[in-house]
């Protein structure tokens, strides 16, 4: 096992250094300057600048520099916020971006296996129709317009919660729905179909034929098994709640990184959108390989060699 | 003889959308005490239905066991309530399944699954019942039970995943064993190891043993009374040896002649023509008529009843019927009862004669 992380760890370093390099390149294409949008400097201030942040070396020089500078751990100064650190800004903007992320995960995981598993034990009930009712909603609503009703009823209409901004509780709520609505869409339905197909296999014959009560059967047998593929969709449904989370906070006014992300591009800063972009890689990379470990701790078929438990 | 499971006129249907199924239409049957009866019949002919019937592990819907009692001591399981039933499941009444391969839970230790049965219906503590496991998978030949009592099913093979499945079967010490194929599918070589693992387990235990199979190869190996299964109805019963060396129905005498065996190179197999009946809609009279090639008139318009030839020989076809033209079984199949001398010894094998 260890010697297989320490595998992956070298691939995932790879992996970093393929993105860091496309994103930098990528970047360049962009049109303008940082600062050619700014009216008030002169001709002669915006050459300086250049200048100064070394933006009128040729492209390659440029990116060995900005490797050089990455590979030991410097991130650059943003252009637009008198020269501070990349690495504090993304320091003070993520706190609100990761409760919001790590609450919509947990809460919308949480419903949507109750809601799979409840529709599979009451296949083509009520319950089971409703189920995936919500779930079709759930995937087809793009979190915007969900935002968006949200605040004019709960927040306008009916003065329930605060319509936007971050300071404290009552402010993560209708961003939280928003973000987890997708999650809880999304696990619902292939928990249902995972249930319904362990359901079938012979192994909970073999179970109920041992004289278990349907909920030991359930508990025991069912959940574990039906569970190992919703793993899978974890790390593809985590992306999405990063780039869902991109637009939330832009529309609930939160002072994250996904705003950030945002303005950045808008403005050319381009340290930032390196920063920010490569904070998301790794984040993501990582995710993949926590989704990889886990995959084997909850099936044993799949515990990796050298790894004999 | 003490008879420990009797079933009576058991009808169990299935409600499809294209109307109700069938499956198993009026059987009767008993299993003596620590004996052996295995039923027999081809795919579809309502032998695992009835089995399961016996376990009530029918899903329902679509399944209902329509009519029939199932006794079991003073019990009739057809008629408890699924918290009984799961008392009665796994600890006086087990079941083994045809495929070791997905009869096991793949993310649960052996140890784990065998344990299941223990602690529910022995109420042992969970270091007593992993003892126990061990002691079970010692006695069903795993060998190093001590270490692969921790182990996965995909550590197994399938034979020795089969032996798992007998062991989580027989922890509770069950009075009956429904082993619904258990050699299906396993190759040959592991067949003959699991037989006689059964017949060995059988002895020290005492156990009643339903076993349910389309092969009469196996049939011969490990069963003292047989019944033969066809759309839904027992059609012919008897001792092992009566059932060999004088069946009387004409499907018994077709499964006899499609059984390959390695004696002779000379003889051939001679196939039952035609597909079973489409239970959703039953013939009239005989439900094997239609491939029977020695169909009388009456069979397209009467159920032959049961006739018994003797005490324990039964068998409905109206050949039996005392006006009925006498018919011998064809030559080849006659010259294959001849073949089977009772005294050949075959793995395993145990007088079959023994309730005559």
């Amino acid at each position: 096992m260890g010697r297989y992380i320490g595998g992956r760890i070298i691939s995932m370093l790879i992996t970093f250094l393929i993105i860091a390099s496309l994103t930098f390149f990528l970047m360049k294409l962009l049109p303008g300057t940082p600062f050619n949008n700014q009216d008030k400097l002169t001709e002669t201030q915006i050459v300086q600048l250049n200048d100064k942040y070394g933006l009128n070396d040729p492209v390659p020089v440029q990116y060995f520099n900005y490797m050089k500078n990455l590979l030991s751990g410097d991130l650059g100064v943003s252009f637009q916020q008198d020269g501070r650190e990349v690495s504090t800004i993304i320091g003070e903007r993520i706190g609100p971006s990761a409760y919001l992320g790590l609450q919509s995960l947990v809460v919308g995981t949480i419903i949507g296996l109750f809601l799979g598993i409840i529709a599979a034990l009451k296949h083509n009930s009520f319950l089971d129709y409703g189920t995936m009712v919500i779930a079709v909603l759930g995937i087809s609503i793009p979190n915007f317009v969900i935002a968006g009703l949200m605040q004019y009823w709960f927040g306008v209409k009916w003065q329930l919660l605060p319509v936007a901004y971050w300071d404290g509780f009552a402010y993560t709520i209708m961003p939280t729905v928003a973000i987890a609505s997708i999650v809880v869409a999304t696990i619902a339905r292939f928990m249902r179909t995972e249930m319904l197909e362990v359901l079938g296999q012979d192994y909970i014959t073999t179970a109920k034929a041992k004289g278990l009560s349907s909920t030991a059967v359930v508990i025991r047998h069912t959940i574990r098994n039906a569970s190992i593929p919703i793993i899978t969709i974890m790390g593809p449904l985590v992306v999405g709640l990063m780039t869902g989370t991109l637009v939330i906070e832009q529309i609930f006014v939160i002072p994250g990184l996904g705003e950030k992300f945002v303005n950045s591009i808008l403005t050319n800063d381009f340290p930032i959108i390196m920063g920010t972009t490569l904070f998301f890689s790794i984040l993501f990379i990582v995710v993949i390989l926590l989704v990889d470990i886990l995959y084997g701790i909850i099936d044993p078929r799949i515990r990796l060699a050298g790894g004999k438990s | 003889m003490e008879k420990i499971l009797e079933v009576n006129n058991l009808h169990v249907s299935f409600d499809t959308f294209a109307g109700e199924v069938q499956a198993v239409r009026g059987v009767n049957f008993h299993l003596n005490k620590g004996e052996t009866l295995a039923i027999v019949g081809e795919s579809g002919s309502g032998k695992s239905v009835t089995s399961k019937a016996v376990m009530r592990l029918i899903p329902n819907p679509p399944g209902r066991i329509k009519e029939g009692e199932i006794k079991f001591g003073d019990r009739d399981l057809a008629q408890l309530s699924e918290k009984e039933m799961q008392k009665i499941r796994g600890s006086e009444i087990s079941m083994i399944f045809q495929d070791p391969m997905t009869s096991l839970n793949p993310t649960m230790t052996i140890g784990k699954q065998i344990m299941e049965g223990l602690v529910k219906h022995q109420n042992m503590s969970k270091s007593e019942a992993k003892e126990r496991a061990i002691e079970l998978l010692k006695l069903v030949g795993i060998p190093n039970a001590e270490g692969r009592v921790n182990e996965f099913p995909h550590q197994f093979s399938g034979g020795m995943r089969q032996r798992v499945v007998i062991a989580i079967a027989l922890a509770c010490n069950p009075r009956v064993l429904i082993a619904d194929e258990p050699t299906t599918a396993l190759d040959v070589t592991i067949q003959a190891q699991i037989l006689e693992l059964l017949n060995d387990l059988q002895e020290k235990m005492g156990t009643s043993i339903i076993f349910i199979t389309h092969d009469l190869g196996v049939v011969a190996n490990i069963a003292d009374r047989v019944a033969v299964m066809y759309a839904g109805k027992i059609v012919e019963t008897g001792t092992v040896d009566e059932i060999f060396y004088n069946p009387q129905h004409p499907y018994t005498w077709g499964l006899l002649g499609s059984m390959p065996s390695l004696d002779s190179t000379d003889e051939e197999l001679i196939a039952i023509p035609g597909s079973p009946p489409d239970l959703l809609d039953p013939p009239k009279g005989d439900a094997f008529a239609p491939r029977n090639p020695y169909a009388m008139k009456i069979d397209t318009e009467m159920e032959p009843p049961l006739f018994k030839i003797s005490d324990t020989h039964y068998a409905a076809t109206w050949l039996l019927h005392e006006k009925a033209p006498k018919v011998e079984p064809p030559a080849a199949i006659k010259k294959r009862m001849q073949g089977m001398a009772p005294s050949e010894p075959i793995i395993g094998a145990k007088d079959g004669g023994k309730n005559v």
